[in-house]
């Protein structure tokens, strides 16, 4: 016995020595003549849905228009954060020492854009966020430009709509994190401001929150309407609660940025969820013919709907594919992001554009119902709010 | 010879140093030389390390088992977040001694709950102050940040000297001056006379307590202790990531430490060095070839390990490795000899 165990002791050793020289073996290969571009996403845990989007948009794009630009090969490295800030951190500041990308990108949540900011200022390199909807994120650095959205763009439109379409009474039950007090300020200040009231106000933790006791306070409150802002990905769960409860047969309406109805789960929430009104930058059911190729080229590559997410991430590439046609190749970071500034171009969601001032998207917001349409759930858009800039910016 | 010189030898034995317990800690120092483009994991594996050798302090040697261990951690990991933020103790050494007693006082204050149970109830309990941590940092989202993490941190040299670089080789050396600083200390106290009561109270509490070892008081000193470095890995974590999120209290994180053990073996010290080594590194190997489904793969290799058994796995898999070691550092190269590590 006592024989066997010196042995494994030793063995023990021997694994840590070993694993060590496995280090030398990760270090990754130089390429000369290959643009990289660090995609940070969450692909697992609660947000993965995001970034499973995010990349399938990407490699979509990249079989649509190939994968060389101004002569140069792009390379993409996911890397998965799980959504957890020190995670992306680490990751970002791999890509950036190790593997030299050219680009960071992707960031499901608020937390890790912000948490790989200062990062992208010291190396002076691009951080495309391409999920994230938090105003004060291109504020961070000079070098983050975004072609998600952010909440105030979605948040204030809603909140006007609402008061001029006889709904004047809202409880509201946002997630209790950056986005979701974003997107409870600029609600709440439009709302109110056309003469709208607010009776009822809740956070809902971020992580694996539990909406019943919640929405039964709703209820209770008997609003018109409650506006809801759940991260992309939980909607699902959040309408199955809402018609358990009983809400819908109650009259109480579903109002909010688009993210409560978002495409990836829309078709699957049931019927409780027809007649709910978001305002959002993109539905798969926009009707332009660029719209309808991307859905088609989406579904048949991967079998379900895009959503605002693979839009955001179709969006990002493109403008990273624009930024070095206009540099001729030149990574420099500098002029990459000076080259995307003012950017326009058609998007499968409309007309986008970078606004040149804040790095920020400049994009429609539509006025959307939930519709059934061919017998699948679609957010059908109704009206249209053009060229819709970031209101939630602190620096004016 | 009397049973008493003996054990008093045996002792004294195992508490030389050995040429391989030298020879690793070259290697780790040549490590930091060796791979300068590999810093971040490497601190991070030297964090996770210095956790895990906290965990063993008190599972390998007291036979305390935890499944909260991350609520000292992340104590830790706040309270060098928050006075970096707030400029209360600016220089890092001193906020991370500040921020390891933070960790210790509530160590302290714990322990007396988890000497009332046995295995079980200690599992439950060490779990729910975890939890109960992680919902009152969420909870104070003024205070900590929430789920939004404490943001802004920026931290001030070292020493008023060094200052923390982005590719995080200050860190690194850092880290592992802490690391080492405190292995001394870990390994001073397991080979004293009070850490040889700790393992006989592990062995049999009741004969213990017969033979006139103070059982709780042992215990709540070792939990205590154990906390300060949990503390003290967590304020690392926090001062080199200048990060702080809810995460630092997941029960993930306390889970992950357990499989650290179990992969490094527990009772010698080493067992979490080594274990954080090869987590980190299957870990950093899986999500590199499959972000997606690293997770199934690590998994795997978990149930592989406790089916075949860690000491028989190694046996195999490195029996040449095992032929070298055995040639150059001959049989003195066994650390220590952990009692009940099977």
């Amino acid at each position: 016995m006592f024989e066997r165990k010196q042995l494994s002791h030793k063995a023990t050793w021997a694994a840590a020595v070993a694993a060590i020289a496995g280090l030398a073996g990760l270090a990754p290969a130089k390429a000369q003549d290959s643009v990289k571009i660090g995609l940070i996403l969450p692909m697992t845990g609660g947000q993965a849905s995001t970034g499973k989007q995010i990349e399938n948009a990407i490699k979509l794009y990249m079989q649509q228009k190939g994968d060389t630009v101004a002569g140069k090969k792009i390379e993409i490295i996911v890397k998965d954060d799980a959504a957890i800030p020190d995670k992306t951190k680490t990751a970002a500041q791999e890509l950036i020492v190790n593997d030299k990308v050219n680009f960071i990108a992707g960031f499901g949540v608020t937390p890790a854009a912000l948490a790989a900011a200062p990062l992208a200022t010291q190396a002076k390199i691009p951080e495309v966020v391409m999920a994230a909807g938090t105003s004060i994120i291109t504020e961070r650095s000079p070098y983050i430009v975004r072609t998600s959205f952010t909440l105030a763009q979605s948040s204030t439109i809603i909140g006007d709509w609402a008061v001029k379409n006889g709904i004047k009474k809202v409880a509201t039950l946002t997630s209790d994190y950056a986005p979701g007090n974003d997107a409870l300020n600029f609600f709440k200040q439009h709302f109110t401001a056309g003469g709208g009231e607010v009776v009822e106000e809740v956070k809902v933790p971020l992580q694996n929150p539990d909406f019943a006791p919640f929405l039964q306070r709703m209820k209770d409150a008997k609003p018109d309407a409650i506006f809801v802002f759940v991260p992309a990905g939980q909607g699902g769960n959040f309408m199955k609660q809402y018609a358990e409860r009983g809400l819908d047969k109650a009259g109480i309406k579903v109002i909010g940025p688009g993210d409560v109805t978002d495409d990836d789960l829309l078709n699957n929430m049931g019927d409780a969820v027809l007649g709910t009104v978001t305002a959002h930058l993109y539905s798969a059911a926009h009707p332009s013919q660029m719209n309808k190729d991307f859905v088609a080229a989406y579904k048949k590559a991967f079998g379900n709907r895009p959503g605002f997410m693979a839009v955001g991430g179709y969006d990002g590439i493109h403008l990273i594919y624009e930024a070095l046609k206009k540099t001729g190749g030149d990574t420099n970071g500098d002029k990459l992001i000076e080259a995307m500034k003012g950017q326009k171009w058609e998007s499968p969601r409309g007309p986008i554009s970078i606004d040149p001032e804040t790095r920020d998207i400049v994009q429609n917001i539509y006025i959307r119902k939930v519709e059934k349409v061919d017998g699948e759930l679609y957010n059908v858009e109704f009206a249209t709010f053009e060229a819709v800039k970031d209101l939630g910016k602190t620096k004016k | 010879m009397s049973a008493a010189s003996d054990v008093g030898f045996h002792a004294q034995r195992q508490a030389r140093w050995h040429y391989g317990e030298i020879a690793f800690w070259l290697i780790v120092l040549a490590c930091g030389f060796a791979f300068p483009s590999r810093y971040l994991i490497m601190t991070d594996i030297l964090r996770l390390a210095l956790f895990a050798m906290s965990l063993d302090l008190i599972l390998g040697y007291a036979g305390i088992v935890s499944l909260g261990h991350a609520a000292f951690f992340g104590v830790g990991a706040y309270a060098a977040g928050l006075l970096a933020l707030h400029g209360i103790v600016k220089e890092p050494v001193l906020a991370l001694i500040v921020a390891g007693l933070a960790a210790m006082v509530l160590g302290f204050a714990t322990s007396f709950l988890v000497i009332r149970g046995v295995d079980l109830t200690r599992l439950m309990v060490t779990l729910g102050i975890a939890l109960l941590l992680e919902a009152l940092a969420e909870r104070f989202s003024n205070i900590t940040g929430g789920t939004d993490g404490l943001q802004g941190i920026e931290m001030q040299p070292i020493f008023g000297e060094i200052p923390f670089d982005m590719f995080g080789k200050a860190g690194f050396f850092y880290s592992l001056a802490v690391l080492f600083l405190l292995f001394l200390f870990a390994r001073r106290v397991v080979h004293s006379p009070f850490g040889l009561s700790l393992r006989a109270i592990k062995n049999n509490p009741l004969r213990a307590a017969a033979i006139g070892i103070p059982v709780n008081r042992r215990l709540i000193a070792i939990y205590t202790l154990a906390a300060f470095y949990a503390g003290i890995a967590g304020a690392l974590f926090t001062q080199t990531t200048a990060i702080a999120s809810l995460d630092v209290f997941s029960m993930e994180r306390s889970a992950d430490l357990m499989l650290v053990l179990v992969m490094g073996g527990t009772g010698y010290l080493y067992g979490g060095l080594i274990g954080a080594v090869i987590f980190r590194m299957l870990q950093e190997l899986f999500s590199t070839i499959t972000p997606q489904y690293w997770q199934f793969w690590i998994g795997l290799v978990l149930v592989v390990i406790v089916l075949v058994g860690r000491q028989r796995l190694h046996r195999w898999v490195l029996y040449v490795p095992n032929l070298i070691i055995r040639r150059i550092a001959g049989r003195k190269a066994i650390v220590a000899v952990p009692e009940s590590d099977s």
